[in-house]
């Protein structure tokens, strides 16, 4: 048995509160969750709703099925009927609207219980509350975690919060006695619920990384939030420069002098950045860029999702030069990956981008506590006793990889970077010879770099008819994709890939030619990783699944797309 | 203790009768004079003429982009205030092409050295007009002579309330190796607009127009913003030159406690130590 629920109101109704306390609680009660928003570039007004499913086995994805749809308005009743399972509930706001000829309704009045409890702006507890009743579930633990969240507030607060709860509950628990019963808990085992941006902001943290420089920008601000707060304690400096050229030009000067940098963006800023890209690339100082893409082209959809700018990630920038490219697919992945992602720039001194989107950062999964004991924290500095004096900042070298000291490190030598071409001092050249021995020393490092990145993972039996290709996000929509596609006896498999840039190829070329049907599937409108994949590999894939509405994939839509060929 | 000739090196660029040489000269005599060790310092510049100062002198140099020199200078400061950060770039590169992060870091207030050869034009893309050109003046691109009134880079700084304001020219090298001096030391974001001839491409504000202009400030008091942002406006037959204000105000370094003691680069760090972080998420 499991449960989906949708709850959907007007920007500033307040359906994240509801959402992450029911999360919180459904957390501690040791149910596996994944809760998601779907919300508009505006703060007030609009249609804006939020999603979550619980299941026996971990949720990877969202269906479209909805079981209890909570319509804090009716336009969220109407938006969402039509995906209402028959037998489902729906709680509504009775001082907003009726729901006449509907005899899945629970009318609760939301707004006068809160009254009643002291203001209105608590009906929000009161709808968790409600919930928590169609579930069958006590109030117990909302009650802890509401005195956790006005824990700084005085008393009266969370005991008003607490009987807008209880409100709630109780008349939900009156009008739908043993509605719904919740999958059998796994309390066994700690986990964490935490969203994408929360995991690469803790990863960041651990990692060892000391600088942040970014603008503001939906939907990576996230990860400069959680930083922020952690600034202070952890000795971290999170800086909002004035636009993202200043963002990555601080970075880099954060970088070169010493600390871990990292820069995030969406793609409008990451296109302001790419001079400074390509300024990394030449005066080789490592940093880091996550890029959480969003859709584009220009102001797009602000606050929606796509995977749009993987070829940009990979050429974006002036000139040629080593870089790295990864991606977060899931929570669990993207906290060892982001913290590959500070180690290669470390290790190969270059700019390394990290891909993510809206559907990953915005999306809340409860998963296992991360283990810190499989983080790197390596600096692959240069010694004073090592080098030659005068110290050489881009010494030639076999394997293309300067020693790289900090400025002050050795006393007596000065490090000197330069986005001219330069000697191996530093020092600005035009002549034929060095320039391209500083080519080949910089590009030497693709080699090594290909060396590092992680084939695509393997999901289902490789002896399957049906390969399904993807990147980022989409690894928990395509992996439950095909657990349906192989529970329908359509034998299919997964390759998913984390690590894009060198493009890994071992795998595409052991089972792309042998499967009868080959789908990449993608968010985005050209099939971006079919084109790379096309042009590493001259191996050409068949059928894409392409979905370009700013909308994350339902498995229903790739199911359905894949059997019309088989 | 070091030598001016300690810091020169490189063969330069240059053009002959360059303002660029006066700078570069009084720029390695400051550092000699404040004993500042060349490991320990930090220059740097944008692109244009004047940004090819770290190649000339022995200290540490980041030549990053045109018009960038502020972001890494002021982020390398907080990675590391063992350095002392100069920035040695041109007027286009500071307040054309950079001009946003002129203004933001005057109000960040890092505790940086900002020296800008400003010689109001062009030269590495041989001549045309910069931010601070003089209206009429006639180039290849500016054919009806620039239009717009030029950027009043001073007047500008003092009204963001820089803590340091000071012009200088090249060819008054021993009064202008004192105002660096002063800048190096102050705490905060010291801006030096150094007027300086560019005989190839200006060919309107040449050495002597500027010799026969400018005079050095006396009895000035220089904690009056008022009478500063007069001086400021002070341009045509007479222009005067020296320390136009300098009052502290609280530095970018000092709104982080955090940076005090061992700088941030030099920290250890195990990852294992913050696991405690993912507790609130439980």
């Amino acid at each position: 048995m499991e449960l989906n629920i949708l709850v959907g109101g007007a920007a500033g109704q307040g359906m994240e509160t509801i959402m992450n306390l029911l999360g919180k609680v459904l957390l501690r009660e040791g149910y596996n969750l994944l809760a998601s928003k779907d919300y508009m570039s505006r703060v007030r007004g609009g249609h804006n709703f939020s999603r979550l499913r619980i299941s026996p086995s971990t949720p990877w994805t969202h269906l479209e099925t909805i079981d209890i749809l909570v319509a804090l308005n009716e336009e969220t009743y109407f938006n969402h009927r039509d995906n209402l399972n028959p037998r489902g509930s729906i709680v509504y706001d009775t001082d907003y609207f009726s729901l006449e000829g509907e005899n899945r309704g629970i009318g609760i009045p939301l707004q006068t219980m809160a009254r009643e409890a002291g203001a209105v702006v608590m009906s929000n507890s009161v709808a968790a509350g409600a919930l928590l009743g169609l579930l069958g579930l006590d109030t117990e633990k909302a009650e802890e975690i509401i005195r956790e969240i006005f824990a700084d507030k005085k008393e009266k607060v969370s005991e008003n919060n607490i009987k807008a709860l209880k409100m709630g509950f109780e008349e939900a628990s009156r009008q739908c006695e043993d509605c719904y019963s919740l999958p059998s808990p796994d309390i066994s085992s700690k986990r964490l619920y935490v969203d994408g941006n929360q995991v690469l902001g803790m990863s960041a943290l651990a990692s060892g990384c000391r600088f942040l420089s970014a603008y503001p920008m939906t939907p990576s601000t996230g990860i400069m939030n959680y930083l922020a707060g952690k600034s202070l304690k952890h000795d971290i400096v999170v800086e909002q420069a004035e636009d993202e050229i200043a963002a990555i030009n601080m970075a880099l000067g954060a970088s070169y002098a010493g600390l871990r940098s990292l820069t995030v963006t969406s793609g409008g800023g990451f296109s302001l950045m790419v001079e400074g890209l390509s300024l990394a690339g030449m005066t080789e100082t490592p940093v880091v860029i996550i890029l959480a893409m969003r859709p584009g082209p220009a102001t797009g959809l602000p606050t929606r999702t796509e995977q749009g700018d993987l070829g940009y990630a990979i050429h974006g920038g002036h000139g040629e030069f080593p870089r790295a490219v990864l991606s977060a697919v899931s929570h669990e992945d993207s906290f060892y990956r982001l913290n590959k992602a500070f180690e290669l720039a470390d290790k190969y001194q270059i700019p390394v981008i990290f891909l993510s989107d809206q559907n990953f950062a915005d999306t809340h999964r409860s998963i296992p506590p991360f283990d810190f004991s499989r983080l790197n924290y390596n600096r692959y500095l240069a010694r004073q006793e090592e080098e030659p004096s005068p110290y050489k900042r881009y010494r030639l070298t076999e394997n293309g990889i300067s020693p790289r000291a900090l400025p002050g490190q050795m006393p007596g030598e000065v490090v000197l970077v330069d986005s001219d071409e330069h000697d191996e001092k530093g020092n600005i050249i035009e002549d034929e010879k060095t320039r391209r021995l500083m080519m080949e020393k910089r590009m030497k490092k693709m080699d090594l770099l290909a060396q590092e990145m992680d084939e695509p993972e393997l999901y289902g039996s490789s002896e399957g008819d049906i390969l399904l290709l993807g990147w980022g996000s989409t690894y928990g929509v395509l992996r439950e994709a095909v657990d349906m596609l192989n529970k329908e006896g359509i034998k299919a498999f997964l390759l998913h890939f984390t690590d894009l840039w060198p493009l890994p190829r071992e795998r595409i070329k052991t089972f792309l030619p042998g499967a009868k049907k080959v789908f990449c599937v993608e968010n985005n409108a050209t099939g971006q990783l079919a084109s790379l994949i096309h042009r590493e590999t001259n191996l050409e894939v068949e059928h894409k699944i392409l979905k370009y509405d700013g909308r994350p994939f339902f498995p229903g839509e790739i199911i359905q797309e894949v059997k019309k060929h088989v | 203790m070091y030598k001016t000739e300690d810091f020169l090196v490189g063969e330069t660029a240059w053009c002959p009768g360059c303002g660029n040489f006066a700078i570069r000269k009084a720029l390695a005599e400051a550092l000699a004079e404040l004993s500042l060790p060349p490991h320990q310092v930090l220059i740097s510049s944008g692109i244009g003429q004047a940004a090819k100062m770290p190649h000339y002198l022995k200290v540490n140099g980041f030549n990053g982009l045109h018009g960038r020199a502020l972001p890494p200078a002021f982020a390398a400061r907080v990675a590391n205030p063992q350095l002392k950060v100069i920035i040695s770039t041109g007027d286009g590169d500071s307040y054309g092409e950079g001009g946003n992060h002129f203004l933001h870091n005057i109000r960040r207030n890092p505790d940086i050295s900002h020296f800008i050869h400003n010689n109001q034009i062009y030269g590495l893309t041989k001549g045309q007009a910069s931010p601070t050109s003089e209206p009429g003046m006639i180039t290849e691109v500016q054919s009806r002579g620039v239009l717009m009134p030029p950027l009043n880079p001073l007047a500008l700084a003092l009204v963001l309330e820089a803590g340091f304001v000071a012009r200088c020219f090249s060819g008054e090298r021993e009064h202008l190796k004192e105002v660096m001096k002063e800048a190096i030391h102050f705490p905060g974001y010291a801006l030096v607009d150094i007027l300086q001839p560019c005989p190839s491409f200006n060919k309107l504000n040449t050495f002597r127009w500027y010799k026969e202009r400018v005079f050095k400030l006396e009895n000035h008091d220089t904690t009056d913003w008022k009478a500063a942002l007069e001086l400021a406006r002070q341009w045509g037959d007479k222009i005067p030159l020296g320390i136009f204000y300098k009052v502290p105000r609280p530095t970018y370094e000092s709104s982080l406690p955090f940076l005090e003691g061992e700088p941030l680069a030099n920290r250890s760090f195990d990852p294992l130590e913050v696991a405690h972080i993912q507790e609130e998420f439980l």
